[in-house]
Order: structure tokens, then C-alpha cells, then sequence
């Protein structure tokens, strides 16, 4: 207890005479644990949109559907007959296309209404789709994704077959647009944990001058290592935490206000976004970065300025 | 209680020597004064005997366990059987009286009934009751001095080390401090306390270890010191002491001088 109180003291008393250097550590931690976490909410993002099929699947091949005016000759017979369907499947499943299709799925009608149902069901205009409007397809996973042209020329322009789709051309620029987000964010992290690490260390080697005395004394008197390295570690601990407290707060109403009221209710196309809970989510790893990098300073700085 | 078997210490690579084959024994509850002009080797001593510095060469042992092969975890323990006072002091500028000595307790981790008991103890020992609550500055030097004692032994240490403890202070002040570090020897305390005043190892009468250039010259019982002397004149008003162990009776010849400082009024201004 005795302890517990002194160190309490002591690093009170650290930080109020340090206390511009403390507030500088904190909103570099700070600004440097947004960036990570922005980095990992993007992510985050990234794999709601890839949602469930997106790894596995390359080619979609949209059967035709029950429409009244048809949109491509090929499907000019209406709705796709079971002969059409069981043709494409022949070709798909052929030994000539093989070496190329890795895995085939097919969607039925109800089953695409159903998926759709989970995504959109809640929407108005969702009372107007009928399973009947739905088309069945052929979800294609290829042995070798460059090759897709191979798979797709041969099923193109069949009868029954609406269109062929590559699931990655619609999706890869949205991607590549926030990996290269996340690619900045996580420079910027790394620039920011960098400075963060120089300014403990600097404010640890600060707060060790200003302390000289009584770490002298408490060497002298036969204080343990780490009770005399103790207020210093939990110095930077402490300011490391406040700065990932703070980090957490403002990704939080990033995006409450920014994703979950603005971007939700304009941007309609996608339908998964995270969410505050993805926030609470990656909140204790923003903390345990933040410990990290003050005690990878601490230790960098007190084995040097606190000598034994 | 310190035994050195022919201890060198090099700081610089190619260097003099700062201790150059020691040997030495100091027993238990003995009064010893260790000195020689600046450089002489006097703070090295001290230094090693705290593993402050390692011994370049040969084996320094304190309390019976020998500290050159120490592990580095095993310091601050050894430190706990050690208390220290400096020339300068060294107090906290921002504690007062009792909190300086406290701190000393504290950070060892003594439980807070011990420290309300030992620190007024100590302080009622250096005569220093009453003052709890100043501050270092508002103290004279004698004063700053004996609350750097109080903080030196309120952890009851075996051995006290005082580097130069009277080198700021005026004549009357450092007999003060002089008869305080003489009653602390008497209550069992091993005190080893470094000088060049030569007109206090005259008073006290206790045993000299003169260091020059880092070699023991002069080991006397009951010894003298003068600090024009140079090499030479081993018997200056004492008997040679043979080397290493085996002494008795250290105490009767420096008793009636210290009995006589017990009388001088204690006149201390503000000397810090």
C-alpha cells in the first residue's frame, strides 16, 4: 500500500512538471492510434463488402430471369428453361474447362431471393420483387483467376444465358481505392508511432534530469530497479492509454456520425457498413498498441538515462 | 564487515590506477577513517564497497559475502545494509525534514507503522526533533547534514560510508556531526568515513587508512593524520597497525575526545 501510494506520488507529481510534454505524448499516441484504427476499420469495410461470395467466387453467370420486354437476344425464349440451365452446368462441369473452374454453385430463384431478402428486406421498394423476378446463376470459382476470359467466352452469348459477370471488375477499383486508404493510413501510423516513440523517450529522458536526485538517493538507499523505473513506465503507460481513450472516442464518432447517419442513409448501393461496434471491436488492440509503444520507449530510454 | 584482497580499479583503459592492490580488513562496529588528498583513491574505495563501480581486479567482500561476483538484482540489497552521507548533502529540495528521511523507507517499501515509528526515532537520535516539518533550505548546513544521517541510517544499516561528510561545514559544526557519526559507531554501526580534515582524525583517535595514489600507505590504530605529510613517518602519534585482521579495542583512546566535543555548545549559524 505504502508503495502503491508513493508511486502514485511520484508520478503525480512527474507529470504535473512535465506536464506539456504529457500532453504532447498524448495527442501524438493519439494521433498515431487514430490512423491504425482508421487503417483497420477500412479493412474492416473491405471485408463486409466482399461479403460471403467474393473470395470464392469469380464469375457469376446470370441466367436469364422471367421478364416481360427481354434486355439481350440471347434470352429472347424468357425465363431460362431447365434444358438451358443443365446445358451451361455441361459446359461448365466439361473436361475441356476443367483445368480452369475449380468449384461451380448454382443460386436457384429462391435462393437469390432469399440472400436479397437478408440484404434489402426492410426497404420499400423490396414489397414490389417477387421470387419469380429473381434469376437463377452460376456462382464460378476459377483454378486461376487470370484466365477468366477462357471460362466466360464459352458460356457468353448461349441461350438462356442473360450475361456473364466478373464479379472482381465492379469491385476491384472500390478496393483498390481503400487499400490505397489503407496503405496511407498505415504510413501515416507509422510516421506518427515513430514520433510517438522519440517524444516518450525524450519526455522520459526529461522527466529522469528532472528526477536525477531522487533516483540517485534511491539507488543509494537500495531501491529495486523497477521500483525506481516504475513512475517513468507508468508515465508513458499512462499517456499512451489517454491517447487510445482518445483515438477510440473519435473513430467512434467518425463513425456514428460519418458512416452510420451520412454514409449509410446517401450512399445506398452498399448495404453493409460497420458499425460503432467494429470500433469497440478494435479498441482494445488500439490500447495494447499504445502500452506497446510506450514501453518499447521505456525501455529504450531508462536503460540508458536511469543507470544502476 | 569490508574486506578488500588486492582490489584494483582502472577507469581508463591504460590509465593510473584509482586503487591500485588493496588489501585491507575492517571489522564490524570498528570506526575507521580513510584518508589522503583528493584523487587518492578515498571515493573509489567507498564507490566499491556501495558496487557503485566494479573492481577492475581482486575480490571486494562486505557483511561476508563477496560483491565482485554480485548479480546485478542483487545490488539494491546490498545497498539496504549500506547507508551513505555526502559532502554536499544531497537532500530533496522539495521534502521536508521527515519526508527526506521517510523517502528513504519508502521506497524500499517499509510499511507506513514502521516509518511513522523509525523516522521520529531517528531524527529524536540526531537531534533533530522539532524541525520535522522544514524544508532543506530553511536549514543551517550542520543541520541538512544530520537529516542526510538521519536518512543514512533510519533503515539500520550495518555499515554507514560518509564521503567527506564535514567538507562544507565549519569547524564547530563538523564536531557536531563528528560526535553524532561517533554515537551511531558506538551502537554497534561499522562507520567508514572518508577525509582530508586533518584536525577531526586528530581529535576522534581512530584507526587512519591513508591512500595515496591509490596504494593503502599508512594503516594506524589510533592514528593521526597530516595531510602536508607525504610518504613517509608511519608512526606520527600511533601504532602501526599490523595488516588484516585481528583487532580489539578500538574505542577507549578517540572516547575522552569525543566525550569533550559532548560539551561544545553546538554553534551552528547558517552555513548551508
Amino acid at each position: 500500500m505504502t508503495r502503491l501510494r508513493f508511486v502514485l506520488g511520484e508520478l503525480g507529481q512527474g507529470l504535473r512538471r512535465n506536464l506539456p510534454m504529457a500532453i504532447s505524448v498524448v495527442l501524438v499516441t493519439f494521433v498515431s492510434l487514430t490512423f491504425v484504427g482508421a487503417a483497420a476499420l477500412l479493412q474492416m469495410q473491405i471485408g463486409k463488402l466482399k461479403g460471403e461470395w467474393y473470395d470464392r467466387v469469380e464469375l457469376t453467370v446470370w441466367m436469364c430471369p422471367d421478364r416481360d420486354k427481354p434486355i439481350v437476344a440471347t434470352c429472347a425464349g424468357g425465363e431460362a428453361s431447365q434444358n438451358q440451365i443443365d446445358e451451361v452446368r455441361g459446359i461448365l462441369e466439361s473436361d475441356g474447362l476443367a483445368p480452369y473452374v475449380q468449384e461451380i454453385y448454382f443460386e436457384t430463384k429462391e435462393e437469390a431471393y432469399t440472400a436479397l431478402q437478408k440484404q434489402v428486406g426492410d426497404l420499400d421498394w423490396f414489397d414490389r420483387v417477387t421470387v419469380e423476378m429473381m434469376p437463377s446463376s452460376f456462382r464460378v470459382k476459377l483454378a486461376d483467376p487470370t484466365q477468366i476470359d477462357v471460362v466466360a467466352d464459352e458460356v457468353s452469348g448461349r441461350a438462356g444465358v442473360e450475361s456473364v459477370q466478373d464479379l472482381r471488375a465492379i469491385w476491384e477499383p472500390v478496393f483498390l481505392v481503400m487499400n490505397r486508404a489503407t496503405a496511407l493510413s498505415i504510413g501515416l501510423a507509422a510516421v506518427m508511432t515513430v514520433t510517438a516513440v522519440l517524444l516518450i523517450t525524450t519526455t522520459i529522458r526529461l522527466s529522469a534530469m528532472s528526477r536525477r536526485r531522487e533516483t540517485e538517493i534511491m539507488r543509494f538507499v537500495g531501491a529495486s530497479n523497477f521500483f525506481i523505473q516504475l513512475p517513468f513506465m507508468l508515465e508513458g503507460a499512462l499517456a499512451a492509454l489517454v491517447g487510445a481513450a482518445l483515438a477510440t472516442t473519435t473513430l467512434w464518432l467518425g463513425v456514428r456520425y460519418g458512416v452510420e447517419e451520412w454514409l449509410s442513409s446517401s450512399v445506398n448501393i452498399v448495404n453493409d457498413y460497420i458499425s460503432t461496434a467494429d470500433v469497440w471491436l478494435i479498441a482494445p488492440g488500439l490500447a495494447v498498441i499504445g502500452i506497446a509503444i510506450a514501453a518499447v520507449s521505456s525501455i529504450v530510454s531508462l536503460s540508458r538515462y536511469t543507470r544502476v | 564487515m569490508i574486506r578488500f584482497d588486492r582490489v584494483s580499479k582502472v577507469y581508463k583503459r591504460g590509465a593510473r590506477p584509482a586503487l591500485d592492490r588493496v588489501s585491507l580488513e575492517i571489522e564490524r562496529e570498528e570506526f575507521v577513517f580513510l584518508v589522503g588528498a583528493s584523487g587518492s583513491g578515498k571515493s573509489t574505495f567507498l564507490r566499491l564497497v556501495m558496487r557503485e563501480e566494479q573492481a577492475t581486479s581482486g575480490r571486494v567482500y562486505v557483511a561476508g559475502r563477496e560483491i565482485t561476483a554480485l548479480s546485478q538484482w542483487k545490488v539494491p540489497g546490498l545497498r539496504r545494509r549500506i547507508g551513505v552521507v555526502f559532502q554536499d548533502f544531497r537532500l530533496l529540495p522539495g521534502k521536508t525534514v521527515f519526508e527526506n528521511v521517510a523517502f528513504a523507507q519508502q521506497v524500499i517499501g517499509r510499511p507506513r507503522h514502521t516509518i511513522a515509528r523509525d523516522v521520529p526515532e531517528t531524527l529524536e537520535l540526531v537531534k533533530l526533533s522539532g524541525k520535522e516539518k522544514r524544508l532543506p533550505h530553511e536549514l543551517s548546513g550542520g543541520e541538512q547534514q544530520r537529516v542526510a544521517i538521519a536518512r543514512a541510517i533510519v533503515n539500520r544499516p550495518a555499515i554507514l560510508l560518509a564521503d567527506e561528510p564535514t567538507g562544507n561545514l565549519d569547524p564547530s559544526t563538523s564536531a557536531g556531526i563528528m560526535q553524532l557519526l561517533d554515537r551511531i559507531n558506538r551502537t554497534g554501526t561499522t562507520v567508514v568515513m572518508a577525509t582530508h580534515d586533518e584536525n577531526i582524525v586528530n581529535q576522534m583517535r581512530k584507526r587512519v587508512i591513508q591512500l595515496i595514489d591509490g596504494e593503502v600507505v599508512r594503516d594506524q590504530e589510533y592514528g593521526t593524520y597530516d595531510s602536508a605529510e607525504g610518504l613517509d613517518d608511519p608512526d606520527a602519534g600511533g601504532r602501526a597497525r599490523p595488516g588484516g585482521a585481528g583487532r580489539v579495542g578500538s574505542i577507549p583512546a578517540g572516547a575522552t575526545l569525543a566525550e569533550t566535543m559532548e560539551h561544545t555548545p553546538e554553534t551552528e549559524g547558517g552555513a548551508a
